[in-house]
């Protein structure tokens, strides 16, 4: 009796959780459907869908250019961290060396920069080096943002390995770049996978920086593009495009979620757990 | 091996380590150090957006400045009150989260997609959206409470600045409970299964068993969760920016800063709201690392 | 791992590629003149023919560079560049709170356009583009803030259109009332709340209406808010929320309020000019039972006006192409341009003879009731206040939302702010 009791009290509770969790999204696809007055009425079903919302923001701007931008950003985000988060957690997980503590911590204090804070200094740099309206720019900055935990859960994945295999690999006289790159990496290939996602995610997403650092609508990344759609005129506010547009950046992710969904847990509970 | 042989390859190893850090520290000095020390030098001078170069030392000017402005003593104890609120219910409601995924139930993997979703979507994205969905008149949140019968009149849920501080709460929940589930839920599949076997069999009552052996399990796990939420709520920008403008009443210390910062041209104020922002955090970690530290080895 | 070096490579030679060929776009035309121009929908094309006919007339070549279209993301962006003294863009578009705070980076226009034509421009612009003697940016497109009110309900209960804010209270409340009977909730007044810019101008120009109601700044930089004629004003509207106002309206911001006004739920509503054409689309349900009139008068004896909106050229002092710049912007805010603007995209000129050209006053109706308002148009303490305006107006408008919040009366608010201000302004005299 208890047991059913409680499978109803989990049934619900799931039932519950899922509907919040998916009803804003629901709600984003239905206003992105909505165009002129509809939009001020609450429907539930858009009567009259307006699909040419989802046809003009490609139309109207250079959205697809966008998402190529936010395509480039996001994958070469992933590519600098991974490369650095690799070399970087083998020092960390694999070998004992003085003030590898204080490394780590220092690492971790960096991902805890409140973004303004370096924003100014941040943008300074960015234009010294020419990188202003440059995507280059952009995945540079998002180091800041990505590096800290990528670091921190490859660690912890190097950390998991077993020693036996790189003292065979010494013995073997393989060196240390060897042990690296053809004994840890094939094993970690699921850590990176998660690892990555996670920079794509953060990357994909970022709205600051990409803000204050591109000036022409071509080099914006999608949720700048986003935020500074506008309509006809200068404060008419299209909220069907916008919505639409919303849409269509986040059906990747989701896909991505879908995909990855158990490698996405168990990559965020071995950087925060254990670390 | 021969220890000789064995501290050789010490250094050796040492050496390549460090060999090995170097890129990740000559990035992370780069884009993290740099622009963080010119902000604390910022935060000394009278710098201004408009003239950056010609910027002079003033010393402690502009954190006076910061503690006789009202808006910065609202911006800080909006944060701590955000931080502490938001984290409170994103740790009870995460918690519950993570029991019904740790649970045997079916469909599973649609439980956790569909909790992943309020992570995923951009900040930007969802803070619009609830801004769209909380509007007083024409917001679907209203309708449906109304049709429910929970309330009479349509809230003005962005209006009041006390209510609109609960809106940006609540937002916040939606938003990042999922992570916060996903953290303990991790903490959840750690545990030894034998207890909650024995306890099973004993037929002590679940709410027991939960109280009495998966929460103290658990505390660990919680309080690394917490530490990393709170760093996170205390630095909230978009959210807020997005959702109630430049109100003073609910600025929180990022916002209060970018205004500073870019609105006002003050990057000397701006950056000294940064850097008190920065070290409040930097303070409140080296408080949690010590405080969940003692508790995490009272446990082992 | 062969994999993975063969993505990265892939990868490089993507992003090689893409940032080989983006350079490739922006060294091709290194003489152009720079301009950052109408960054929206019809804005950007009437634009985009404004420097095409200049190209034409002078055989120069011009580029456009479309700025972020959020007023606050752009100014930001812009002060960013001016900052760096970056000579890449050569005019900017400024709006007409931002002459005093950019004024250091930009050139006097005076140098380059004769007085008498500067003469024939509307003197409030000429005047709020001036700081410290110089003219920093050329007017090119003005707005005001205008009252929408919805024709059929007046017609329905027999009552005028407003001409003072009392009388639009009252109405407002007949209306309500009535309307509720028939079991039709509808609004009175909806307007911009929100603690931003726009609660600057809506509060301003409400104080400014009123005779001796005042501004927050005067002419000479003084501090006049806190006045009881002010306070006054304020705490009418304050008691408006939640009787014929929405208590949403604090948070309202433009758009919020068009779609309370375009669904039929408010019988005024203070706008920007952007909405008539909107509210008058096919699928409003309002379509052709709206109305438009300037805003309403403080009292008998007050005046109607409107908070100056719209937007400016400015030239970068950085710029290496000054000559031909200042040509281009005076081409574009030449009388022959703004005309044509005028008839195609309906933007209020900024010249005001051309409010009595037959051509423009047949493209838009609304030209007619701006040229009511001209005369006595509510300009921001912007020129005043130089680069302590976005301050200034910060801190007038967290004043005048805590009121509405009901924090506080205004007076005791004002009373603050004044003081807040006067810290700001070293001791009320001097703002820069």
């Amino acid at each position: 009796m208890r047991n059913v009791k409680q499978k109803v009290l989990i049934y619900s509770l799931s039932l519950v959780i899922i509907i919040v969790c998916v009803f804003p999204f629901y709600w984003a696809v239905v206003s992105s459907l909505k165009s002129g007055t509809d939009l001020f009425k609450v429907e539930f079903i858009p009567g009259n869908p307006a699909w040419r919302n989802y046809l003009e923001i490609f139309k109207e701007q250079p959205f697809g250019r966008n998402i190529f931008n936010s395509v480039v950003v996001a994958v070469g985000t992933v590519s600098l961290a991974l490369f650095l988060a690799v070399t970087a957690s083998y020092a960390l997980g694999r070998v004992a060396f003085r003030g590898r503590t204080a490394l780590l911590v220092t690492i971790l204090a960096v991902s805890m920069f409140p973004q303004v804070a370096v924003l100014s200094g941040m943008f300074e740099l960015i234009r010294a080096m020419g990188l202003y309206n440059n995507l280059l720019g952009l995945i540079l900055s998002y180091m800041i943002i990505t590096l800290p935990f990528t670091v921190w859960i490859m660690t912890t994945f190097m950390k998991q390995l077993p020693k036996e295999i790189e003292e065979a690999a010494i013995i073997d006289g393989a060196n240390t770049w060897e042990i690296c790159t053809k004994i840890f990496l094939p094993l970690l290939w699921p850590a990176l996978v998660t690892t990555g996602l996670l920079a794509f995610i953060a990357a994909w997403n970022e709205f600051l920086f990409a803000l204050t650092f591109t000036i022409e609508e071509k080099a914006r990344t999608v949720p700048v593009a986003i935020a500074l759609m506008t309509g006809a005129s200068e404060y008419e506010l299209p909220w069907g495009k916008i919505m639409a547009a919303s849409v269509v950046v986040t059906l990747p992710l989701i896909t991505l979620v879908l995909i990855f969904q158990r490698r996405i847990v168990s990559g965020l509970t071995a950087g925060a757990v254990k670390g | 091996m021969a220890s000789k042989f064995r501290s050789d390859l010490t250094k050796e190893r040492t050496r390549a380590a460090w060999v090995f850090m170097l890129p990740t520290l000559l990035v992370i000095s780069f884009v993290a150090g740099w622009p963080l020390l010119r902000t604390i030098w910022f935060s000394f001078t009278d710098a201004s957006l408009s003239n950056m170069s010609a910027a002079q030392f003033t010393a402690f000017e502009n954190f006076e400045f910061l503690f006789k402005d009202s808006s910065w003593g609202t911006a800080v104890k909006n944060t701590l009150y955000f931080a502490v609120i938001s984290v409170a219910l994103e740790t009870v409601l995460g918690l519950v989260i993570a029991l019904v995924l740790n649970s045997q139930i079916k469909g599973k993997g649609l439980l956790r997609t569909a909790v992943l979703i309020p992570w995923a979507i951009p900040t930007i994205v969802s803070a619009k959206m609830w801004g769209w969905m909380l509007h007083d008149v024409y917001g679907v949140i209203n309708d449906m409470l109304i049709w429910v019968g929970f309330i009479q009149q349509p809230i003005a849920w962005a209006a009041d600045p006390k209510l609109a501080m609960i809106s940006v709460i609540l937002v916040d929940v939606w938003k990042t409970t999922p992570f916060m589930a996903l953290l303990l839920l991790a903490g959840l599949q750690l545990m030894p299964q034998e207890c909650f076997e024995a306890a099973r069999v004993d037929g002590i009552h679940p709410i027991r068993v939960f109280w009495r052996v998966t929460l103290p399990l658990l505390k660990p796990a919680i309080i690394v969760a917490v530490i990393f939420r709170s760093l996170d709520a205390m630095r909230v920008f978009d959210l807020i920016y997005v959702l109630t403008g430049g109100s003073s009443e609910t600025m929180s210390m990022s916002v209060y800063a970018r205004q500073q910062l870019f609105d006002f041209q003050n990057v000397g104020v701006g950056s000294a709201a940064s850097t008190l922002l920065f070290l409040m955090i930097g303070l409140f970690t080296i408080i949690f690392l010590l405080f969940g530290g003692i508790k995490g080895d009272k446990i082992k | 791992m062969k994999k993975l070096l063969i993505g990265l490579l892939f990868l490089g030679l993507i992003v090689g590629g893409y940032f080989y060929f983006a350079d490739g776009e922006d060294n091709s035309d290194n003489d152009a003149v720079t301009i950052t121009c109408g960054m929206v929908g019809l804005e950007h094309k009437t634009c985009k023919e404004g420097v095409a006919l200049w190209e034409k007339k002078t055989g120069k070549k011009a580029k456009i560079l479309p700025a972020p279209n959020g007023s606050n993301e752009r100014l930001t962006i812009f002060q960013q560049y001016l900052a760096a003294g970056d000579a890449s863009i050569d005019v900017y578009q400024v709006d007409v709170v931002w002459p005093g705070l950019l004024e250091n980076h930009l050139e006097d226009l005076k140098k380059y356009i004769p007085q008498e034509e500067l003469d024939t421009y509307i003197p409030t612009l000429i005047e709020n583009n001036t700081v410290n003697g110089r003219l920093v940016a050329m007017p090119w497109f003005i707005q005001v803030g205008f009252m929408y009110y919805r024709k059929d309900l007046l017609e329905k209960y027999n009552r005028p259109v407003p001409q003072t804010w009392e009388e639009m209270e009252e109405t407002a409340k007949i209306i309500m009332e009535g309307e509720k009977k028939t079991g039709d909730n509808i609004w009175g007044y909806v307007f911009q709340g929100k603690a931003y810019e726009g609660l600057t101008c809506n509060a301003l120009e409400m104080m400014n209406s009123t005779k001796d109601g005042g501004t927050i700044i005067d002419h000479k930089g003084k501090i006049t808010l806190n006045n009881s004629q002010a306070a006054g004003v304020i705490n009418r509207l304050s008691r408006w929320i939640g009787t014929i106002a929405p208590e949403g309206v604090l948070n309202y911001e433009q758009e919020d309020c068009r779609g309370i006004f375009q669904s039929g739920k408010a019988v005024f509503m203070r706008n920007w000019p952007y909405a008539w054409p909107l509210l008058n689309s096919d699928d409003s349900p309002v379509k052709g039972k709206i109305g438009i009139a300037p805003l309403p008068k403080g009292g008998k004896d007050g005046h109607h006006t409107g908070v100056l909106g719209g937007w400016n050229l400015a030239l970068s002092k950085y710029s290496k192409r000054k000559e031909d710049a200042a040509d281009l912007i005076r081409f574009l805010t030449g009388k022959k341009e703004l005309r044509r603007r005028a008839i195609v995209g309906g933007y209020f000129p900024t010249i005001e003879s051309l409010y009595n050209d037959k051509d423009i006053v047949a493209a838009n109706p609304l030209m007619k009731i701006m040229k009511k308002v001209l005369k006595t148009i509510t300009a921001r303490p912007g020129g005043q206040t130089g680069s302590k305006y976005s301050q200034v107006s910060s801190v007038f408008w967290n004043s005048v939302h805590k009121t509405l919040s009901k924090n506080g009366t205004a007076e005791e608010n004002f009373a603050t702010a004044a003081e807040k201000l006067n810290s700001l302004s070293k001791n009320g005299t001097k703002w820069y």
